[in-house]
């Protein structure tokens, strides 16, 4: 098969998670759904409107993919509104994975900005499942306001029920909100790890993340051991368009899951 | 080397037409050199040459027989093996249908060195990788290649920089060399189905003099060259000349009309085009070229990752001549010369290179 086509996926659910942002789970019209690692994406296709890159957040129960969309433009709007039933194309799944086997007794930290909360899910869910494999587990999570926080429900079972350390910091309060204020930085603060044998995951917009890889970086965590996930513009996902270079790297299949230590160079080279 | 005459063409494209191929070859039209189905030998743009020069191209007359007097056209082969656009599949409730991949057999005379270069570079591009594109596969495979020889290199030519050309070493059925006094074409033979064309058109065995007269053309050719550029350690001079103030002076100047990657023969970049019928219950998605030389082909959450002309213009040299090679383990850089001369303003990727390096 040609690798631009998609093959037709039902949209077996539909969760809206926000007032723009939904989870679907897609299970293909035939056949078994290709196996993905955490942090891959594929790409999807809204008929007749257009096709975008989305991080795999989950396999669902029925066998399928579990991805969380948030709605900014044509394609992912049309996707956000689909429902049960409808059909929709995918791809995939394509690009790098987080590297979980290279954190095993190692501290972990997991720090997401806004959506990139999504495509560390099967992280946080396999650091739950296998925590006695891992060190102390901390999850920092950055988002605009309380209500646009995603996965709260999953949040509170991290925490209460598998023992992971969950911060949750917002830009903008709500006269409700009791916990702290201000960028998903200054929760390093809060969590407990040692640099030296630390592994992180961190996923969120570009500035958060080059924030956050330079404080862990400064206090000693190696760049070797900061995977983050980088953002460029995709329109094949199997390095044919040209899109997604980041310098010498074709982001659909050096990333998107980069170590810091690879993209920090990159990143700092204004509209490279 | 094994090869043989022939006076004329003529024999060749009836033998490919009755074979069953689309002959495609140089015609004028326009003003310029263009690719075109033909038919005879006579639609060949004998006695014609070319002027190029950055941002100037005009067709001169040669005052004799040649039949390939002239250098690289603004159509490469890039047009066949990677066509501008491309149905990909038209999707209708549950069901997906691919295009037709057919394959059209074209013959395809008048490519250069360059060009075969090109060729190579795409190969790796659409069926090295890990995701290999069976539609581009089919019509490699079906496509014959008919090489020339450069006699007379271009104002803006640099593939003896390269390493590509002007001689045509690797990748064609079969290679001419257009030879005058008398007017006759030395083929060359490049793989067997080449060999096999060749036994049903009336020739004769090579002689050390015909074989000698086409090693001159060539080696002419080579000193010919318009331009120049030095490759020693071009992929990491370029890497860490990201802060050359030249950009910004070479951005001033560029129009970002992208005309310099669409008559590249290596450029690959597309995008996708999505259309629905009016009831909207049958989707198609086309594959058409794109630029780096476009604002959006880098928007990234609403804005541009490459908003400035500098970092445009930088994105596309320094792919070109540097991250190709971490890319593709090859240049994307043949040296035919075309984004010089097409480029309305004249901007010269062989001075910017001397300038910037
Ligand atoms: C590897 C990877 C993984 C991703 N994973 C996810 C994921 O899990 N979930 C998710 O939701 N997204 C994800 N994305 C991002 C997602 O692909 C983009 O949000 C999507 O491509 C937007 O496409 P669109 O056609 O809906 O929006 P477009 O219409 O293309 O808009 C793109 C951007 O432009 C902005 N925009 C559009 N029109 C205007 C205008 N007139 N003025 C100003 N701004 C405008 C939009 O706000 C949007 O940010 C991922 C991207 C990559 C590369
Ligand atoms: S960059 Fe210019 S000279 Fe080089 S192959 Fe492309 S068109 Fe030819
Ligand atoms: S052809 Fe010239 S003006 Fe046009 S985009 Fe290329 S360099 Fe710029
Ligand atoms: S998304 Fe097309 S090359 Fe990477």
């Amino acid at each position: 098969m040609h690798p631009m086509t998609s093959a037709p996926y039902l949209v077996r659910s539909r969760r809206p998670d926000r007032a723009d942002t939904v989870t679907l789970a897609l299970k293909p019209v035939e056949g078994p759904c290709p196996p993905f690692l955490p942090g891959q994406f594929t790409m999807i296709y809204a008929p007749g409107v257009g096709e975008i890159p989305v991080s795999i957040s989950g396999r669902a129960r029925s066998g399928g993919y579990v991805q969380t969309i948030r709605a900014v433009g044509a394609v992912s709007g049309a996707l956000c509104r689909t429902r049960r039933g409808d059909v929709v194309g995918v791809r995939g799944p394509y690009g790098t994975a987080w590297d979980l086997s290279a954190a095993a007794g190692l501290d972990v930290v997991v720090a997401a900005g806004g959506l990139g909360l999504a495509p560390l899910r099967p992280v946080i869910r396999e650091l739950a499942a296998h925590g006695s494999r891992y060190g102390r587990i901390s999850l920092i999570v950055g988002t605009r306001t309380p209500a646009t926080l995603i996965y709260p429900g999953e949040l509170a079972r991290w925490r209460d029920r598998d023992g992971i350390d969950v911060q949750v910091t917002v830009d903008h309060p709500d006269l409700a909100w009791k916990g702290p204020v201000g960028l998903v930085t200054r929760l390093i603060d809060r969590i407990v790890f040692e640099p030296r044998r630390t592994f992180a995951f961190v996923c969120g917009p570009e500035i958060m993340m080059r924030a956050t890889a330079a404080e862990l970086v400064r206090r000693g965590v190696s760049a070797a051991r900061v995977m983050l996930s980088v953002e460029r513009d995709m329109k094949c996902g199997v390095g044919r368009c040209g899109h997604c270079q980041l310098g010498p790297l074709l982001t659909c299949l050096d990333g998107p899951v980069l170590s810091y230590e690879r993209a920090a160079g990159l990143l700092a080279v204004r509209e490279l | 080397m094994n090869a043989v005459v022939t006076e004329s063409l003529e024999p060749l494209i009836a033998g490919l037409r009755s074979r069953g191929f689309t002959v495609v070859g140089p015609t004028t039209r326009d003003g310029a050199v263009r690719f075109a189905e033909i038919s005879c030998a006579a639609q060949l743009p004998a006695g014609r040459g070319d002027e190029q020069q950055p941002g100037r191209y005009r067709l001169t007359e040669r005052h004799d027989a040649l039949v390939f007097g002239f250098a690289a056209s603004p159509d490469s082969a890039k047009r066949y093996t990677q066509p501008p656009r491309q149905s990909l599949f038209r999707m209708r409730e549950g069901t997906v249908e691919e295009a037709e991949a057919e394959a059209p057999r074209i013959a395809l005379l008048g490519v250069r060195a360059c060009d075969l270069a090109a060729i190579a570079v795409q190969d790796r591009v659409f069926l090295g990788g890990r995701h290999p594109d069976p539609a581009y596969r089919k019509r490699r495979e079906a496509m014959l290649l008919i090489a020339v020889n450069c006699a007379v290199p271009g104002g803006t030519c640099f593939c003896v920089s390269m390493g590509t050309g002007p001689k045509a070493t690797a990748g064609f059925d079969l290679a001419l060399t257009e030879l005058s006094d008398p007017h006759r074409f030395l083929i060359e033979t490049g793989s067997g189905r080449g060999a096999e064309i060749v036994t049903t058109i009336s020739h004769r065995p090579a002689t050390g003099d015909d074989i000698s007269a086409a090693e001159e053309i060539s080696r002419v050719a080579a000193t010919r060259m318009g331009r120049q550029v030095d490759t020693d350690g071009i992929q990491e001079r370029l890497a860490g000349a990201h802060d050359s103030p030249r950009w910004a002076e070479v951005a001033s100047r560029c129009l970002a009309c992208t005309n310099c990657t669409m008559v590249c023969p290596t450029c690959f970049c597309t995008t996708v085009e999505d259309s629905s019928d009016f009831t909207g219950g049958v989707a198609e998605r086309t594959e058409v070229w794109d630029s780096c030389f476009t604002l959006d082909f880098s928007e990234v959450g609403g804005s541009s990752v490459r908003g400035s002309g500098s970092a445009r213009y930088r994105q596309w040299l320094t792919h070109k001549f540097s991250t190709w090679f971490d890319q593709f383990g090859m240049s994307g850089c043949v040296g035919c010369g075309r984004c010089i001369t097409w480029c309305p303003t004249g901007i010269d990727v062989t001075e910017e290179l001397g300038c910037i390096l």
